[in-house]
């Protein structure tokens, strides 16, 4: 059986009011690829943090057994900042060097097997701005491998990226499965979702988790975007292929 | 020939010429590399805001006779609490608080030291006196230099990612609030030794004026600080040779020359990317 990566259990976590996240339980393994669905604010960052170990938990038991990497949104990223491809990958190493050691040739050269990993070792040298969203959210995961994590947690990482750079980041999470890496993927996309292993439900609570082939149901998808369901047309009767209808603004491209 | 090195070595034949060239060269290698921290996390208007609230400081150290530089830091202290007290103040937006507290310790040096019993001399805490710059001054620049050389070296990799993103510094095991606290400091310190030279107007331009030259003409963060160097360095003596044939201000005619050298970086930039977007309309 593939390794225990992280195993959490009634987890309850917040920012000192009302609790922002609560009762969540799952378990990832290596080579598991998790699709985290929820609406804004539903507790996908916040979950994310308490994984993280940069937010305690008020409630709960959290067991992380491996290191955990976090790879931002791209959209969020400074394009202005006088950074190449490669000093991006190389801040992965920060956390594992004593505090007063800059990257020497060894971590340089992590760095660029990282970037040769997600297929960018050529433009390692390109400034980091100049790159297109895609190859962006690609140098952002190799930064997180550059820290050795074994377990990846992806914030949104096809927001802001065109449907070609979203296959090309979609293959990248199936190879690092293969690889033996654990994902979370955080997504507004529930056609997405269902394409890897399992999804985790969240709104404010746990909603569900389990295979996204059983556990996206109608009932399941209403609850946790608390909105209407339309199926899309051509959907069959037990796919979760469906759009959202959210009661006050349009549904969020993902 | 020789009358064109005669005009450029003599004005470094007098020894307060040579003494402010070298308190210049330190300050040009505070700025420069110092600066783009300043610039890549938008403190530009923080730090001329805190250079500005020093003033009650600096007059009261002129009026009661201790060293400027003491007087500077205590000045700074006052308007860091009454900064941070300010944002506190409920329903007030945080940079108009900032303006006020400011323009209000602004208004206080310059109600001392117009008062009829202060001494002259309210000029050279303005505007600085470059040319009156003591050993002392310049041993207090050796220290700034020192302290600030070795204090980005250890911070770089820390400033670099959360400045990068902030958010996510924590989660790569860094810890962004204790390196922006470092430079916080760093920036305190350069501003209090600098004023001695440039005065309390005018520090800011040595500050932000290099760095933000050398943005614009530089992709990476090693040349960007070598180009602000550079650029304050040429600022530095251009103002120091301009106030010497020219007879103008010390202080002022070295923020000038960074005016004017910022202003070519501009039109550098502006005119490097015009021309890659007509070679990219070519055939």
């Amino acid at each position: 059986m593939a390794e225990l990566l992280a195993e959490l259990e009634g987890v309850t976590a917040g920012y000192g009011g009302p609790p922002a996240l609560e009762d969540v339980g799952f378990r990832v393994r290596e080579g598991e690829r998790i699709g985290v669905l929820g609406p804004n604010g539903g507790g996908k960052s916040t979950l994310f943090k308490v994984m993280l170990g940069v937010l305690p938990v008020t409630r709960g038991r959290v067991d992380i057994r491996a290191r955990c990497g976090f790879v931002p949104q791209t959209e969020r990223s400074r394009l202005d900042y006088p950074v190449s491809a490669l000093d991006v990958v190389l801040m992965g190493a920060l956390g594992t060097l004593p505090w007063w050691r800059r990257p020497g040739r060894p971590e340089r050269r992590s760095a660029l097997a990282a970037l040769e990993l997600v297929g960018l070792e050529r433009l390692a040298r390109r400034t980091f701005g100049e790159l297109s969203g895609g190859q962006r959210q690609r140098v952002l995961i190799a930064r997180a491998l550059m820290q050795d994590a074994k377990l990846l947690l992806l914030d949104e990482p096809f927001a802001g990226i065109d449907a070609a750079s979203g296959a090309r980041v979609m293959d990248l999470i199936d190879q690092l499965a293969l690889r033996g890496h654990g994902l979370m993927i955080a997504t507004h996309d529930i056609e997405q979702a269902t394409a890897w292993g399992s999804v985790l439900c969240l709104n404010r609570r746990q909603v569900a988790f389990g295979p996204s082939r059983t556990t996206l149901t109608r009932e399941v998808l209403e609850e946790t975007h608390g909105a209407a369901l339309v199926t899309l047309p051509g959907s069959g009767r037990d796919a979760p292929q469906a759009a959202l209808q959210p009661p006050h603004h349009h549904h969020h491209p993902g | 020939m020789t009358a064109v090195w005669h005009a450029l070595a003599d004005p470094w034949s007098e020894p307060i010429v040579a003494l402010a060239g070298a308190e210049v060269a330190l300050l040009a290698l505070v700025s420069g590399t110092l600066g783009c921290w300043i610039v890549l996390y938008e403190l530009s208007y923080g730090a001329e805001s805190l250079s500005h609230a020093l003033l009650p400081g600096l007059v009261l150290a002129a009026l009661t006779g201790i060293p400027l530089l003491l007087g500077g830091a205590i000045g700074l202290l006052v308007a860091i609490v009454a900064v941070g007290l300010a944002q506190r103040i409920d329903g007030i937006d945080p940079d108009a608080a900032i303006a006020v507290a400011i323009t209000s310790l602004v208004g206080l040096g310059a109600l001392l030291a117009l008062a009829p019993a202060s001494p002259p001399g309210i000029g050279g805490i303005l505007f600085g006196d470059v040319l009156a710059v003591t050993d002392g001054d310049l041993l207090a620049a050796v220290g700034l230099a020192v302290a600030v050389i070795a204090g980005l070296r250890l911070l770089h990799g820390r400033l670099l990612l959360a400045g990068f993103d902030r958010a996510t510094a924590r989660a790569l095991g860094a810890r962004p609030l204790l390196a922006e606290l470092g430079l916080l400091a760093l920036v305190a310190a350069t501003i209090v030794v600098a004023v001695q030279a440039l005065g309390n107007l005018l520090v800011v331009a040595l500050l932000v004026g290099p760095a933000s030259a050398a943005q614009l003409v530089s992709n990476r963060l090693v040349p960007m600080m070598c180009a602000g160097v550079l650029t304050a360095l040429a600022g530095g003596i251009g103002g120091l040779y301009l106030s010497y044939y020219a007879g103008t201000a010390g202080g002022a005619s070295i923020a000038g020359a960074i005016v004017a050298l910022y202003l070519l970086a501009v039109g550098a930039s502006t005119g490097g990317r015009a021309a890659r977007a007509l070679g990219g309309a070519g055939p």
